[in-house]
Parts: C-alpha cells; sequence; structure tokens
C-alpha cells in the first residue's frame, strides 16, 4: 500500500514503548540532541514553517505561522502550553497518543519549548484522563533523570521544566484562551480576542498554544527537516494526520494516514476502517470531530461535482458547506442506515448546550433553545416550522459569539437539516412512530451508498 | 506622557466622520458621533475595566479594517472591546445584518427573561426595555419552559432577581473593583449559569449598593425602595453632600417631599461615573441631609420625563386621531397602487373595518 | 465512603502535595494550582464541600468565592455527597451511536438508581457525562481514573460485581 508512512505512531505496537529506554532506543530524543546541540531556536521554527504542517486542534491555521507570530519583548517570560484537552466528541486520538507514547509528545514540547524560548512550559490534559496525567508525570521524571528536562539540559545552557495541568471537566477550554483562563486557575471563560495569546496570553505574558498532535510532529520535522515533511501529503495538506475512527466501521481505532488518502480507502479497507459493518451500509459521515457538518453518504465519498474526496484539509471543504465539510480535529463517526439524524442531531446539541460557558448571550440561550426544540422534535412534540426556526437559531448564532462554539453548535443541525430535512419532517409528520426508541426514518435510496 | 498629545485617528460610523486618539474602541467613536450612531450596550460599562464583549448587543459590521488594510472583517465585531483605526470604516444602524443580529441578540436575551416588567422596579429606566424596543420583534417564538431561579437576598438592602439577569457581569467587576472583598460571582456554566454567594452569603461592605445602579435590568434592586413607586411617577433631583466616604454627589428620586430613593448619577449612556457609597444611598433620605442642585436632566424621550405635567396642558392622543380623521380627505388619482386601493375598497373586510371606525369617532 | 468532609484538613501527604504543586508556577500565580488542589480534595474527601472550598481557598491565598465560582463551572467536582463508586457514563453521540443508551439503561436498572442517584448502600452513585475522549472503544464508562470500555450487558454485570465485592 502506498499509504503507509508513519510518522506518529511507527512505534506504537513495540513494548514498553512508553517506557524511556525503549523509547531512547527506537531513536527517541534525537530531535532533542539535533535542536539543542546543532540549530537555533530560530532554525526550529524555520523548519517547522517550512513542513507546512498544520494546527491538529480542529482549526488547521498553519503552525510555523502561529510560532512566528510569538512576541518577544524582552525581559517578559514566554510561555508553550501544549492543548490535550481533547473533548471533541469523535476525538480521541490525542487520548491515545499520550497513553501509548507520552514521549514523543514530551520530546516534542522540549524542541518545541526551545524553538519559542520558553523555559516553562504546560501539558493541559482534560481532568477525566487522571491515568494519562499520571503517565505523563512519570514520563517527564523519567526524561528529567536522563537529563533531557531541568536545568542546563545536555549541557547546552537550556533551562526546562515541564508542568501536567489537570482541567476539571469543560470542553470550553478546549478553546485556547478559555484554556489559559483555566490554567490561571479561574472558570474557563473565553476571553475576548486582540490581544491574541501571542501577544497577551498565560498570566499575560506571550504564549503560543498548541495541540498534543502538532507538537509531537516537531521531533520529526528537526530530525528530517521540514522540506521532507512537505513531501509527505497533498497540497497545503502537509504531512501525515491522525484519525479517530468511531461508528459502525468494523474497525474502530486512532490510524495515522498521509493527508491525501481517498476516502474511499480510508473508510473501505482493511488497513484502516476496514468498511461498515456487516450487512450495513453508509448513511451519513461526520469527518473532522461532532461540529463539523455532517455529510450524506453520497456527498461524504464523492463532491458534487462527482469527483471522490480525499482525507485533506482542502478536499473535504470542497463545496464549501452546502455540499462539503471539514476535516478538522479527525474525528471521523461513521453511520449506518440504522441511525436516526435527528436523534443524533439532538444529542450533540445537548452536548454544546451542556458545554457553554454561558458568557455570551447567543451561545448561552441559543444552544439550550436549540437543544429544547430538538428534544421536542425527536420526541414526538415538534411542528413543522420548529424546523425553520431552528435553521435561523443556528443562524443567529454563528458568527456572533465570543469564541467558536457557538459556531460549533451550529453547523452540526444547520447541516443536518441541509442535508436530512426529510427525515426531521417526517418525525413531525409521524411522532407516535419517530419517537419509538430505534425508530429511523428509511431515505430513498440514492442517499446511501 | 502629559505633553505630549495622542494620536488622532479617523473613524467613519454611519457615514458619519469623527477624529479620536487612537486606542478608542469602535463604541466610545460612535459616542462621540451622538447617540444617533451608538450601538446599544448591555454589558459593556466604561467606568468598570473589562467589562464588554459579552452580550453581543453592540455588534457592528467593519467594511473597511483601515486606511492601510481596506478589506473588511469577516464577521461582526463587538464594538464596545473592537479598538477603530485609522480610516476604518463602520457600519451600525445602516446595516441590515448588524439589525438582524442584534433582533437575534434581544430574542435570545428575552428567551428565559420574565415578562414581569409590570411590576418591575426597573421598567422605565431598564436597558433591556430600551433595547427589546428598539431592535426586538413584538412576537416571541420561543414555546419551551422558561429557567427559572429562587429569589435571593444579598445582604439586607439588595434582592436578586436572578430570573431577569442577562449575566453582563457589571455587578461581578464592580465588587472587584470598588468594593475591597468579593463575597458574591457566577456560578455554575451554560445557561445555568446564576449570579450567587454560594454559600448564603450577606453582601455587606460600604459600596455594596452600587451594584444596584449597574445592573442594567432589574435583577439586582434596592429592597429599600422595592414597590414604593414606578420611576416615571417620580422626580430626580440632583443634589450633593459632605460624605467622608465618597464624593457626596447624587440623585434623589422624590415622590411629594418624601425621597424615596437615593441613586448614583448616571450620564447619557447610563453610566454611573461616580461611585456612592452606602450611607448615602440608604441613609440619607431626608432633603435636610443634601444641598439641592436642581432637576435631574432627562432626555425628552425618556418615560422618567411622563407625568411631569398637568394633564390640562397635554392633549390627549384620541383627541388629536379624532382631529386627523376629521381632516382627512380621500386623493383621488391614477397612480398604480390606487387600483389596488380601491380592489381593497370593494372587500368586505374593508367595509367591516370603515364601519368600526365610524362608530368609533362618533362616539 | 471517604472522610466526612467536616474534617476539613488535608492529609501530610498531601499538604506536602500542595506545597510541591503551588511551586509549579511562577510567584504570585499560586492561583493556578486551584485545578489540580481541587481534585486532591476531592480524592480525599470523596466530594467537595463549602467547608472544604473555604479550606482550599485559605490555602491558596484567594477567595473563597474564586473557589466556588470555579468548582460549579467543572462539571468533574461533586459538589454533593457521592457513592463510594462514581460510574461516569458518556452520554455523547459515538458511544450512543455505539447502542450506549441501552447499556446504561441496562445499568441505571440493574443498580435500580436513576442518574444523579447513589444507591440505598451508597455504594454507587450513576452521574452522566459528555465525551470521555473513548469513542472508538465506546459505550464506556469512568469511575475514578478507571475506563471501562466496549461496554455490553455482560461486561456491567462482571463489573459491578467486582466492585460490590
Amino acid at each position: 500500500m502506498a499509504n503507509t508512512k508513519k510518522i506518529l505512531l511507527e512505534h506504537i505496537n513495540v513494548p514498553g514503548i512508553e517506557t524511556y529506554e525503549v523509547y531512547r532506543q527506537k531513536g527517541g530524543y534525537t530531535g532533542v540532541e539535533k535542536a539543542l546541540k546543532k540549530l537555533t531556536p530560530d532554525e526550529v521554527v524555520e523548519e517547522v514553517k517550512k513542513s507546512g504542517v498544520r494546527g491538529r486542534g480542529g482549526a488547521g491555521f498553519p503552525m510555523g505561522m502561529k510560532w512566528s507570530f510569538l512576541a518577544k519583548p524582552e525581559g517578559v517570560p514566554r510561555y508553550l502550553v501544549c492543548n490535550a484537552d481533547e473533548s471533541e466528541p469523535g476525538t480521541f486520538k490525542d487520548h491515545y497518543l499520550m497513553k501509548c507514547l507520552p514521549h514523543l509528545l514530551i520530546e516534542g514540547m522540549i524542541i518545541s519549548s526551545y524553538a519559542l524560548g520558553a523555559n516553562k512550559s504546560f501539558i493541559y490534559v482534560r481532568g477525566e484522563l487522571m491515568y494519562v496525567i499520571r503517565i505523563l508525570e512519570k514520563a517527564i521524571e523519567e526524561a528529567k533523570a536522563a537529563g533531557f528536562l531541568g536545568k542546563n539540559i545536555l549541557g547546552t545552557g537550556y533551562d526546562l521544566e515541564l508542568v501536567v495541568q489537570p482541567g476539571g471537566g469543560a470542553y470550553i477550554c478546549g478553546e485556547e484562551t478559555a484554556l489559559l483562563e483555566s490554567l490561571e486557575g479561574k472558570r474557563g471563560n473565553p476571553r475576548n480576542k486582540p490581544p491574541f495569546p501571542a501577544v497577551k496570553g498565560l498570566y499575560q505574558c506571550p504564549t503560543v498554544v498548541n495541540n498534543v498532535e502538532s507538537i509531537a510532529t516537531v521531533s520529526w520535522i528537526v530530525n528530517n527537516g521540514g522540506e521532507e515533511y512537505a513531501k509527505i501529503g497533498v497540497g497545503r495538506s502537509t504531512g501525515t494526520k491522525l484519525i479517530s475512527a468511531s461508528g459502525h466501521i468494523r474497525k474502530p481505532g486512532v490510524y495515522e494516514i498521509e493527508l491525501g488518502l481517498p476516502v474511499d480507502e480510508f473508510l473501505n479497507s482493511d488497513e484502516y476502517c476496514g468498511g461498515i459493518r456487516d450487512g450495513h451500509h453508509l448513511k451519513a459521515v461526520v469527518a473532522g470531530g461532532s461540529s463539523v457538518p455532517i455529510l450524506p453518504a453520497h456527498l461524504f465519498m464523492k463532491t458534487a461535482n462527482g469527483e471522490g474526496r480525499l482525507m485533506s484539509y482542502e478536499s473535504l471543504s470542497e463545496g464549501g458547506f452546502a455540499t462539503g465539510t471539514m476535516l478538522g480535529s479527525g474525528g471521523f463517526i461513521a453511520m449506518d442506515e440504522t441511525t436516526c439524524i435527528v436523534r443524533n442531531t439532538w444529542n450533540f446539541s445537548r452536548f454544546y448546550h451542556h458545554e457553554s460557558c454561558g458568557q455570551c448571550s447567543p451561545c448561552r440561550e441559543g444552544t439550550g433553545w436549540m437543544e429544547k426544540v430538538l428534544h421536542r422534535i425527536e420526541h414526538g412534540h415538534g411542528n413543522m416550522r420548529d424546523i425553520d426556526l431552528l435553521v435561523d437559531v443556528a443562524k443567529k448564532i454563528e458568527g456572533n459569539t465570543i469564541c467558536p462554539l457557538g459556531d460549533a453548535a451550529a453547523w452540526p443541525i444547520a447541516s443536518a437539516i441541509r442535508h436530512f430535512r426529510d427525515e426531521f419532517e417526517w418525525h413531525v409528520t409521524n411522532p407516535g412512530a419517530a419517537s419509538k426508541p430505534g425508530a429511523v426514518y428509511q431515505h430513498l435510496n440514492e442517499m446511501s451508498v | 506622557m502629559e505633553n505630549i498629545a495622542p494620536q488622532l485617528i479617523k473613524v467613519t460610523i454611519d457615514g458619519k466622520e469623527v477624529q479620536v486618539p487612537a486606542g478608542t474602541s469602535i463604541l466610545e467613536a460612535a459616542r462621540m458621533i451622538g447617540p444617533e450612531v451608538a450601538p446599544p450596550a448591555m454589558c459593556y460599562y466604561k467606568p468598570l475595566k473589562g467589562t464588554g464583549g459579552k452580550c453581543r448587543a453592540c455588534l457592528v459590521k467593519v467594511t473597511a479594517g483601515s486606511e492601510k488594510d481596506p478589506r473588511p472583517m469577516p464577521k461582526l465585531v463587538a464594538s464596545c472591546i473592537t479598538q477603530a483605526q485609522d480610516g476604518m470604516k463602520v457600519e451600525n444602524y445602516s446595516s441590515p445584518e448588524v439589525i438582524e443580529a442584534r433582533k437575534g441578540v434581544v430574542e435570545f436575551l428575552l428567551i428565559n427573561h420574565p415578562l414581569d416588567c409590570p411590576v418591575c422596579d426597573q421598567a422605565g429606566e431598564c436597558h433591556l426595555q430600551d433595547f427589546s424596543f428598539e431592535h426586538g420583534t413584538g412576537g416571541t417564538r420561543f414555546e419551551e419552559d422558561r429557567r427559572t431561579f429562587e429569589r435571593e437576598d444579598i445582604g439586607d438592602k439588595i434582592q436578586l432577581h436572578m430570573n431577569r439577569c442577562i449575566l453582563c457581569y457589571r455587578c461581578v467587576y464592580t465588587a472587584d473593583q470598588i468594593t475591597n472583598k468579593r463575597v458574591h460571582g457566577v456560578m455554575n456554566r451554560g445557561d445555568h449559569s446564576e449570579i450567587s454567594t454560594y454559600i448564603s452569603n450577606a453582601i455587606d461592605n460600604d459600596f455594596s449598593g452600587n451594584m444596584i445602579d449597574v445592573c442594567p435590568v432589574g435583577a439586582l434592586t434596592d429592597k429599600t425602595y422595592r414597590f414604593k413607586n414606578r420611576v416615571w411617577f417620580s422626580k430626580p433631583v440632583d443634589a450633593h453632600c459632605d460624605c467622608e466616604k465618597c464624593s457626596g454627589k447624587v440623585t434623589l428620586w422624590y415622590r411629594g417631599e418624601e425621597v424615596i430613593r437615593v441613586t448614583a448619577r448616571k450620564n447619557q449612556w447610563g453610566e454611573v461615573e461616580e461611585f456612592i457609597c452606602n450611607t448615602c444611598r440608604y441613609d440619607r433620605k431626608k432633603t435636610s441631609d443634601w444641598t439641592i442642585e436642581g432637576p435631574m436632566k432627562v432626555a425628552r424621550h425618556s418615560v422618567i420625563s411622563a407625568n411631569k405635567y398637568s394633564n390640562k396642558l397635554v392633549e390627549k392622543p384620541s383627541f388629536a386621531l379624532k382631529y386627523a380623521a376629521q381632516n382627512y380627505k380621500e386623493v383621488d388619482d391614477d397612480r398604480p397602487y390606487d387600483k389596488n386601493l380601491s380592489e381593497i375598497k370593494k372587500s368586505e373586510d374593508y367595509k367591516a373595518l370603515m364601519a368600526k371606525n365610524e362608530e368609533f369617532f362618533s362616539k | 465512603m471517604a472522610e466526612t468532609a467536616t474534617k476539613t484538613a488535608f492529609t501530610a501527604e498531601r499538604l506536602k502535595k500542595v506545597e510541591e504543586i503551588i511551586q509549579r508556577y511562577p510567584e504570585g500565580r499560586q492561583k493556578s494550582a486551584l485545578l489540580p488542589v481541587l481534585h486532591l480534595a476531592q480524592e480525599q474527601f470523596g466530594w467537595v464541600s463549602a467547608a472544604t472550598m473555604d479550606y482550599v481557598a485559605e490555602l491558596l491565598s484567594i477567595q473563597p468565592v474564586e473557589v466556588y465560582e470555579v468548582a460549579t463551572f467543572y462539571t468533574m467536582f461533586h459538589l454533593e455527597p457521592v457513592g463510594k463508586h462514581v460510574i461516569e457514563y458518556c452520554r455523547t453521540g459515538p458511544c450512543c451511536t455505539m447502542g450506549g443508551e441501552e447499556v446504561y439503561d441496562y445499568l441505571k436498572q440493574k443498580l435500580n438508581i436513576e442518574t444523579g442517584e447513589t444507591t440505598s448502600d451508597g455504594v454507587f452513585t450513576i452521574k452522566e457525562v459528555e465525551c470521555l475522549a473513548a469513542c472508538g472503544w465506546g459505550p464506556c464508562f469512568q469511575i475514578r481514573e478507571k475506563f471501562y470500555m466496549h461496554l455490553n450487558n455482560q461486561k456491567i454485570d462482571e463489573i459491578i460485581e467486582d466492585l460490590s465485592k
């Protein structure tokens, strides 16, 4: 197979890879050695820029560019914060990566901190993953004992302290400024921007916040060069991406793919998802975590122009929101014909209602409203006008909030109605049948492939 | 340093140009032009540092970012927290997109807000009333159960009606910035967020009463004034005293000869510039405690200015209507809409309506 | 049942840990220790009472209300007493897609309690939480730090039996 290049998960199956010894035997920490001994911080930034790697947390902003925005006033400390608050429904890659390969993240943190000139860096892990926090803390102790952390690392004069910070259970803390607030011991209310964290972040100091997976790519980039990394992938989607695959597929799990892999291959080949479970067929896909627009199977497999889609930032967003979606965080949820889209949409809307921080009015009030309306429709008390009401409320939230949670709450609902309106209407016209547990509207055949 | 004049930048809002010091927010620039272009603000409060950005009432459209980079901003921005740039062009009331978004914000703020204006002490000086009147719609599309909370006394002088709260956080900033110790805050999250002390805790310090003044709605009300009067029946008078704790500059609210309430003075935008102490607010309710300066300036359209004149001077609206009806002459020409009008006139509904009208005016 | 919350003092060992945590942050930023210290408190007392929060506030030299605000914002802190084992099941999309709703119903039936309730013997409390980042291994729930994945009725029987011992 062409797409077997593994950058992050190459040694995932090596027994004991979570320990320092085994990780080191497999070539671990050579990236730190190279960066600290042979490269200047700016040269590391330059390599990351050349790699074209884009933020893996969901927004897909080029990481090198984000780094280069970091303000560097004299005498003010700078911070690197790793965003390990992975909570987007459908996404569990960071959980997997930190649990299995803690040293890969730590190595990335050391190199990245060096590049940014940070002497104290934080890994903010969602509190539910306390066992992963203990794994990371153990790995940090090991790295410190081996001389890769602490004072005067490898005799280069560079000092770094790594702190693992637990969250307390809040999806919103995955938003970078909410994360910083939380790290300061406050409620996870996103900040008004500007100022951006690159200028005023943690403790009002310049700060970079990067996703776990993004930071984990850095050691490979340093070892092999940014240009090598940029050769992997397709167009502006360089490198590999971890995809968290869940739902009605034969082989759920975390897969590393080369960006640009045809979706057909990802979904159906035995190397990845292994196809839809026996006797069923694909109905809909959420390609990048619950906030991205849901697509019916035919629009997921092929663009509206009939071209086969690829697993890349550009290909998945082909057609805009009318017929496309987003790669997002790579939370791939496949749903077969037994899935009730209305129920699923209600479920997602409940999630966003529950997770809204409540700071700004459109999100605070709108998410609750949408959940209540969807709950009514799903439970047989909906009206036809409710469907358009949902579309309108979603539109009034989208783009009008402090942080992207408002958008994330609006998109799944707007897209579900866009592509599965008949299913919502069926719930309204057949309240008795539709509200029975497990009841699913049977679409015309062309909706599925 | 004081001797350096601030750099002035040019901003255009709804087609009106203004020169403002660099660093001024769009909202403050708009206020400098005047109320006709100033966006509404439900959470922003200039005297309190850090407020703003939350209610989204002040969203505006930036059609040109600056002279240097004239690209429009992709989304509507909160004007209270967005700095104006030199050459920036902003649409506020002239943008249908802004008006539509604001309609949404009013709706969001109202879906869980009780319709208890008739019994709410804030009615008549409520910013949410003004905001809804200006930007809202007549009906509601919300059919669900409203979120409710219990009423709570926070201290012996302040009552909290959480149902009415729009979570502007102003009272939290007030407690943080002008009192020595904050004991209340925002608990829980999402649409369950509430202002609370969590454990039953009285807010008692010399400046706690200012929370009432900064509250844009009737969530925090003065217990000593509760149900005493409607604001449009009282006469506000500016007064001062020599107070050892605060500036002593207040507004006294009279009913007849009795001072029924003391508040801080508010500017054109409803903001308190000089906070007052609880002694002035609660304990100085005799005219003899004060030096009267004169009537408070009230905007002509404000409901507070109503009922200040005797009936004889004001003609009743029904009379005016009747007068207008008597003088009304039908214009007969052949403009296109007239054809439709004549069609309408033939309809039964129209005839019934006219008959009703006639009956009404003949009485 | 964990120690009662009226005894609001950390063990010497945890107190040392608190000191250590505060040291992680720059001087004057000890408020950053709030979430880790609240986790420690819950670990010791089983839940987070107002008295516990006041104690934490004192340890970190911050106002009690700052602790209340934070503890009520995050969902992991139990603000009321809970059972010995708190079963927190994931109710979000992917887990439900994989039949989570039926499995959780079975769990509630088996323990004869609803979400948010504690069994009369004080052993189990059921809570529902949002996505636990284990979507490919769902349905799942969490008891303290441990994840239980690929749940089905049989597995629930085994887990409950095991924990009831």
